[in-house]
């Protein structure tokens, strides 16, 4: 009985974290309806960052959100300007093969400056847990799941009760009308961008007390990202945090009971069947919600 | 007010204007009548921004809007009420009209503006937290008004108001727009919907394929026979 529990709370905490990142995607999908297979690089730059602040300043990697974040917003803002908004009315073809490409640029790039290597952080909590009722919980895990959900908290009441927040749902219904009112709609996708890879970034940072940084360690973000937004539903905020922890689980009982090697194909099938069941995904509020917006 | 000085507009190849003129004069109510795709809603799309005329100019209190961006034309006090209601659904009724006053200068105001447009529209202030994708059609198009006025526009255009709303109400959105109107708000409105719009308005403007066939004062148009069988169907 106590592994399950062991193996539920360690999945938990992992889909947080995973929620975080996806919850970025989300928020780049909704609003500049841009389908960015460079998403998992934003996790990777992040973390590499981190790193080299550490490595390089002795930096804590928490403490490293106050440079790290604004920086992977600004990124994020250029990435908008530069990238995508070129290419924003083009086909969904030309979309796929532009990010597509900057996404194995930006992992070649790292792989040229950076090297192969497996780096990582030792921070003095890396490897400290806590024990509750015979449950050892990692510390760092902790810390990840609870700045997840904070994090993700703070974006929703940011959604729900900013005008900007109100304006870029608002944009994620109708971008035209929306601009019919007076929003200045391009201003908003930048900031979306940035924001949405300011949320990815953070789950980049929290990920690297306990993992390492590599140059492709940002591939499996990307689908898995993907994963949980279209299973959450897409333009669903709520449905995006259940479905992290759901895939987090997924990954964490597929990891101990089956085959630590399966655990994607695991929660791939399961993604499969759900589409096949569920074509809105398991929170979406119906048949073609990602027209409706966030909730 | 406003002068449209023949404006030519494109949908890719198609002309969807062509050398249109029209000028609203300020506190008035100006119709724009003619059958479906003769142009009406492309003439409100050009200006408000929407659509950019290679072709004509058009202006706003002296001042040239061709070129300039939607916001900065909202900014300047023109807002569209599109066709269809538009309405956000998934926000809220006052998060509608919260989106409606954008502009800073609007967005300053939101209390006063939100009082007298609740006091226009009266169930609007019962339906506040509601979604606005559960209102009846009647209160929709009474939201999406709503919501153009909380930009504080100077003209308001309102491009198919009557569309899907039963007689009774119809008649009552026209009171409302001229109770509009005698509040010093001019008004260019887009109709299908002949006899209402002829009643309330001063001018009319008819349009057929992208041009404007026939304008002049609304008594005059009406007493024309000839006008009233071939462009109105009355």
């Amino acid at each position: 009985m106590d592994l399950y529990v062991q193996v539920l709370v360690s999945g938990l905490l992992l889909g947080g974290v995973y929620a975080l990142i996806s919850i970025g995607l989300n928020l780049i999908f909704g609003v500049v309806r841009i389908i960015n297979f460079a998403h998992g690089e934003m996790v990777m730059l992040s973390m590499y960052l981190t790193f080299w602040l550490n490595h390089l300043y002795g930096l804590d990697p928490y403490l490293s959100v106050i440079i790290v974040l604004p920086v992977m917003f600004v990124f994020g803002v250029m990435f908008q300007r530069l990238v995508v908004q070129p290419i924003l009315t083009t086909s969904a073809t030309m979309k796929i093969f532009t990010t597509v490409g900057i996404s194995l640029l930006l992992q070649n790039l790292a792989l040229i400056f950076w090297k192969g290597d497996f780096r990582t952080v030792r921070t003095s909590y890396s490897m400290s847990s806590l024990e509750v009722l015979d449950i050892i919980i990692s510390v760092p895990r902790l810390v990840a799941f609870g700045t997840a959900l904070l994090s993700i908290i703070i974006l929703y009441a940011f959604l729900k009760y900013t005008y900007v927040g109100k304006a870029l749902r608002a944009i994620v219904e109708d971008h035209s009308v929306a601009r019919l009112m007076g929003v200045g709609v391009e201003k908003h996708y930048w900031f979306a961008f940035g924001l949405g890879t300011m949320f990815t970034a953070l789950g980049g940072v929290l990920l690297v007390p306990f993992s390492s940084v590599y140059p492709t360690v940002g591939v499996p973000f990307t689908l898995l990202a993907f994963v949980v937004v279209v299973l959450g539903g897409l333009g669903s905020m709520s449905g995006t945090f259940l479905a992290g922890l759901f895939i987090g689980c997924v990954e964490s009982f597929g990891g101990t009971f089956v085959s630590p090697g399966l655990k994607e194909a695991i929660y791939f099938a399961i993604f499969i069947l759900v589409l096949l069941v569920r074509p809105q995904g398991l929170f979406g509020k119906g048949k073609g919600t990602e027209e409706v917006g966030l909730k | 007010m406003l002068t449209i000085e023949n404006i030519d507009c494109y949908y890719g190849d198609f002309q969807a204007l062509r050398d249109v003129s029209m000028t609203v004069p300020e506190g008035q109510i100006v119709a724009l009548l003619g059958p479906n795709a003769s142009g009406k809603s492309t003439t409100l799309a050009a200006i408000s921004g929407m659509l950019e005329c290679p072709r004509g100019r058009i202006s706003f209190d002296g001042k040239e809007l061709n070129g300039a961006k939607v916001e900065k034309i909202v900014e300047m006090g023109i807002a569209h009420v599109p066709e269809g209601r538009k309405l956000f659904t998934t926000l809220t009724v006052l998060e509608n009209l919260e989106m409606g006053a954008y502009t800073k200068r609007a967005r300053a105001q939101v209390p006063e503006t939100l009082e007298r447009v609740y006091g226009l529209f009266p169930i609007l202030k019962d339906r506040t937290n509601q979604m606005a994708g559960s209102l009846s059609g009647g209160e929709q198009q009474m939201c999406a008004i709503a919501r153009g006025l909380m930009a504080q526009p100077r003209l308001l255009m309102i491009d198919e108001m009557s569309l899907g709303l039963s007689p009774i109400l119809a008649k009552q959105m026209f009171e409302m727009v001229k109770q509009i109107a005698d509040m010093g708000v001019t008004i260019l409105l887009v109709e299908q919907q002949v006899n209402h719009t002829m009643k309330i308005a001063h001018m009319a403007y008819i349009m057929e394929k992208g041009h404007i066939v026939m304008s002049g004062p609304t008594a005059e148009i009406a007493g024309n026979e000839h006008v009233k069988k071939a462009y109105l169907g009355m």
